[in-house]
């Protein structure tokens, strides 16, 4: 069954305790945003499109797994807006379906060599998979 | 002066060398870290979404455990996820609710304990005055970046471990060793973190614009604390390259306490 598109926007809403009309388009989200040109939705659009409840289309869309969780917008959004949030909600709607894992268990463990920190496994780990 | 203190996985294996100097370093300083028995790892990230109660467990589990008031950690993800999640504990009911629900433990933890990362003790405990007067081989003449990266610093209203904007705890930090700090503009940017795993030239163009930043105004080295940082930092360096080490290795060497 299709998701509707009021439940998927009041869950990223919930999940991410964002509030899109508080944003006053400013920008300095994707200004700062250290990996903009890799993604094909940047932070501010996260923002505008999540308040039209476009969320399949950014769930369908790499962007949500080339945001680092670096929290640069997070903190420097003027209106406390925090664009990064929005991303990592809607990474988990995606992910929280059945058969969404990005990688499996076994892919992450296949990079792990005699250099590669535990951290980063563990990190992919939360990042790619349920 | 006795301490609980967290080590993390990565401080096991891949950066041991962090853990084993900052042992060194808090025996010299008569600082008793005592590690936690049968600590979990953190989780490495901390949940992207208010809704995730499992993975933030062993965190609580950590702090239940801890029994000396202060928990002390090392790794910047560590630090970050303990934190956060110590954080929440004291202001979202529902949050400590359902973690109590599921783990039913005997007495729930009561939200007491201080989360400090080690360089926090060194700054607040012990004083950057004070560490000074215990440095026995100053780094006199060497002029070194502090990398901040983002865990230890955002967001700014939790982890208040410094401005995170404009933070000079590493800096200060390395002045008391005697060395010169050279502040650079991308010291508190993103290494490229995770992405590093499928995404290698992501990771790399991160690091050029921090490296680049950092040789640009001076630096011939750089420390940090967080092992991802450290890996990045060595691995994916490409047009300019520095010798990076973990801020307790650099401690060691001022404190006489590192062979080689």
């Amino acid at each position: 069954m299709e998701n509707s598109v009021k439940f998927l926007t009041e869950t990223v809403l919930r999940i991410s305790g964002v509030d899109p009309r508080k944003c006053m388009k400013c920008g300095k989200c994707s200004g700062t945003c250290p990996n903009y040109d890799a993604m094909e939705y940047h932070p501010h659009q996260f923002v505008s499109m999540v308040e039209k409840g476009q969320i399949e289309k950014l769930m369908n869309s790499d962007s949500i797994y080339l945001c680092l969780g670096c929290m640069a917008c997070v903190e420097r959004c003027p209106r406390n807006v925090a664009p990064g949030k929005l991303v990592g909600a809607v990474a988990q709607l995606k992910l929280r379906q059945q058969d969404m894992n990005r990688k499996g268990g076994n892919d992450v463990a296949a990079f792990a060599d005699e250099i590669v920190p535990q951290q980063l496994l563990m990190a992919a780990m939360r990042k790619y998979r349920k | 002066m006795i301490y609980s203190y967290y080590p993390g996985c990565t401080l096991k294996d891949r950066a041991k060398q962090m853990d084993i100097y900052a042992r060194k370093c808090a025996d010299v300083l008569g600082i008793a870290l005592k590690e936690l028995p049968e600590w979990q790892c953190c989780g490495a990230v901390y949940p992207a979404a208010s809704d995730e109660i499992a993975p933030r467990l062993s965190a609580v589990r950590a702090l239940m455990n801890t029994e000396e008031g202060k928990l002390v950690t090392m790794c910047s993800a560590c630090h970050h996820v303990l934190k956060r999640t110590n954080f929440d504990w004291n202001r979202d009911e529902n949050f400590r609710q359902k973690a109590n629900n599921y783990m039913k433990p005997e007495t729930p933890y009561d939200g007491s304990v201080e989360v400090i990362h080690f360089l926090e003790l060194l700054r607040d405990e012990i004083g950057f005055d004070a560490l000074k007067e215990k440095v026995v081989n100053p780094l006199t003449g060497r002029k070194i970046g502090a990398f901040y990266g983002c865990l230890l610093l955002r967001p700014g209203k939790v982890l208040a471990f410094d401005d995170p904007e404009n933070p000079s705890i590493i800096e200060d930090f390395i002045r008391a060793l005697g060395a010169e700090p050279v502040r650079y503009p991308y010291r508190n940017e993103c290494c490229g973190a995770y992405v590093a795993l499928e995404n290698k030239a992501c990771a790399e163009m991160q690091v050029e614009r921090a490296l680049n930043s950092a040789v640009a105004a001076g630096c011939e080295e750089l420390i940090t604390a967080c092992p991802l940082c450290m890996y990045n930092l060595v691995e994916n360096a490409t047009a300019h390259k520095l010798p990076v080490s973990y801020f307790t290795e650099l401690l060691a060497e001022a404190l006489g306490v590192k062979e080689g």
